[in-house]
Order: C-alpha cells, then sequence, then structure tokens
C-alpha cells in the first residue's frame, strides 16, 4: 500500500498509525504527533485510526525544554 | 550528523531580537537550510508562554515542516532563550530533545548587553558543541566568492 510520509511516497504493510511508527522504526514515537491528512491525530487514537492507500501523513517530534535553576 | 551551522549574521541577529522582545518569557523557533547553510528563520510561539519553559504549537510546526519542504529545504536548528541563565542545555533541554540530528541553539541574555548564542546536539542525552559560524552571507559562504 503506497502512502506519503512527511512528503515522501513509502510502500507500507501497517493497517493502524501505531503499526506504521513500529513498521518505520520511528525514535521515541510516543513523542511524535501526527497529522493525518491535514487532521491532527489525538495521541490516544493512533492504535485505532487505518491507514489507508493514498493517505498524506506528517510525523514530528515534540519540541520543548526549559532552563534549570542556577 | 551536522559538526557546525553557517548562519547568516541577519538570522543570528533576528534569534537575538526575537529573544529580547520575548522576554521574560523563553522565545523558541526553527532555522531551516541545506546542509550546514541556514537559510531561514521561522519564528514560532511559545505554547507554554513561561520565563522557565518552552514547547512549540504542533499546528505551528506542522505548517512550518511542510514551508520548509516546499522550499526545499530541511529543518537544521531549533532555537531557544534563557532569558535569565547561561548558554547550556538544561536537564530538561537534554531530556525533552526526541529529534535525532536536530541542533539545539540556545539564546543566553544572562547578560543583556551580551546574549551569547551556543549551539548543541543532544542526541541520546549528550551532549555535543556545535560551531555556529556566522556570515555575512551563507550564499555568499556557500559559493565561497564575496559578491558587492
Amino acid at each position: 500500500m503506497k502512502i506519503i510520509v512527511n512528503g515522501e511516497e513509502k510502500d507500507v504493510a501497517a493497517t493502524t498509525v501505531t503499526g506504521l511508527l513500529s513498521e518505520l522504526k520511528i525514535r521515541s514515537p510516543e513523542q511524535v504527533a501526527i497529522e493525518l491528512n491535514g487532521d491532527i491525530l489525538d495521541r490516544n487514537a493512533y492504535e485505532q485510526t487505518a491507514v489507508k492507500e493514498g493517505d498524506q501523513l506528517e510525523f514530528i517530534y515534540f519540541m520543548g525544554g526549559g532552563h534549570d535553576a542556577y | 550528523m551536522l559538526h557546525y551551522l553557517n548562519i547568516e549574521r541577519q538570522i543570528l541577529d533576528a534569534m537575538v531580537n526575537h529573544a529580547r522582545a520575548t522576554a521574560p518569557v523563553e522565545a523558541c523557533g526553527i532555522l531551516s537550510g541545506e546542509g550546514p547553510y541556514v537559510m531561514d528563520i521561522h519564528i514560532m510561539t511559545n505554547g507554554d508562554n513561561s520565563p522557565d519553559h518552552f514547547s512549540l504549537l504542533p499546528e505551528e510546526q506542522f505548517a512550518v515542516a511542510k514551508a520548509i519542504r516546499a522550499n526545499g529545504e530541511k529543518m537544521l536548528a531549533v532555537y531557544h532563550s534563557h532569558p535569565e541563565t547561561p548558554a547550556r542545555p538544561s536537564d530538561e533541554d537534554r531530556r525533552l530533545a526526541f529529534a535525532p540530528g536536530i541542533v539545539h541553539i540556545i539564546i543566553s541574555l544572562a547578560d543583556p548587553r551580551e546574549p551569547v548564542v551556543k549551539g548543541f546536539l543532544l542526541d541520546d542525552g549528550e551532549v555535543v558543541p556545535v560551531s555556529l559560524l556566522i556570515s555575512r552571507s551563507v550564499r555568499q559562504a556557500q559559493d565561497g566568492m564575496v559578491k558587492a
């Protein structure tokens, strides 16, 4: 099944978003936010969200930080 | 793996100005370009709106990621400010550095008259300094020639 991930075509077997994260060997998958066909997915819905032929996905890593008290 | 970034003076100044304008809240943003050459700055909203923490808003990050790709560039660095502390990665900075290969730039305003800007790779909890080479024009640095 062909899908687009971050602008690149991928041929994958996964049928859910969780399966896709695993198949693509995404590091720290729990810190990845995902947009599916323009909609940001609820992190708790990755397991139940189906991936279909032609879907367009964007993966981004959570980015944050802070400073310590010195 | 990038061990240095080449940054135009104009982009460095834009980061420092953003940090100053946002203080005492931490400022944050993204730098994009090709290889070690930073071509663009993307000023982002600090979703935490805090003097101690920052986080990028996913909706802004998705939009910027697509714009960077449309320009034929890559995300090279994420920057944030430390309004009152030194330009070194905090424990939280290291713990929350999930994106592999991204340079983390910290702008310290601890001395407001002399901002300090430093770069680091924070993959796997390790802190590896990244040199920031400041030039008048990245395009000139790429060409290896000076234009009028």
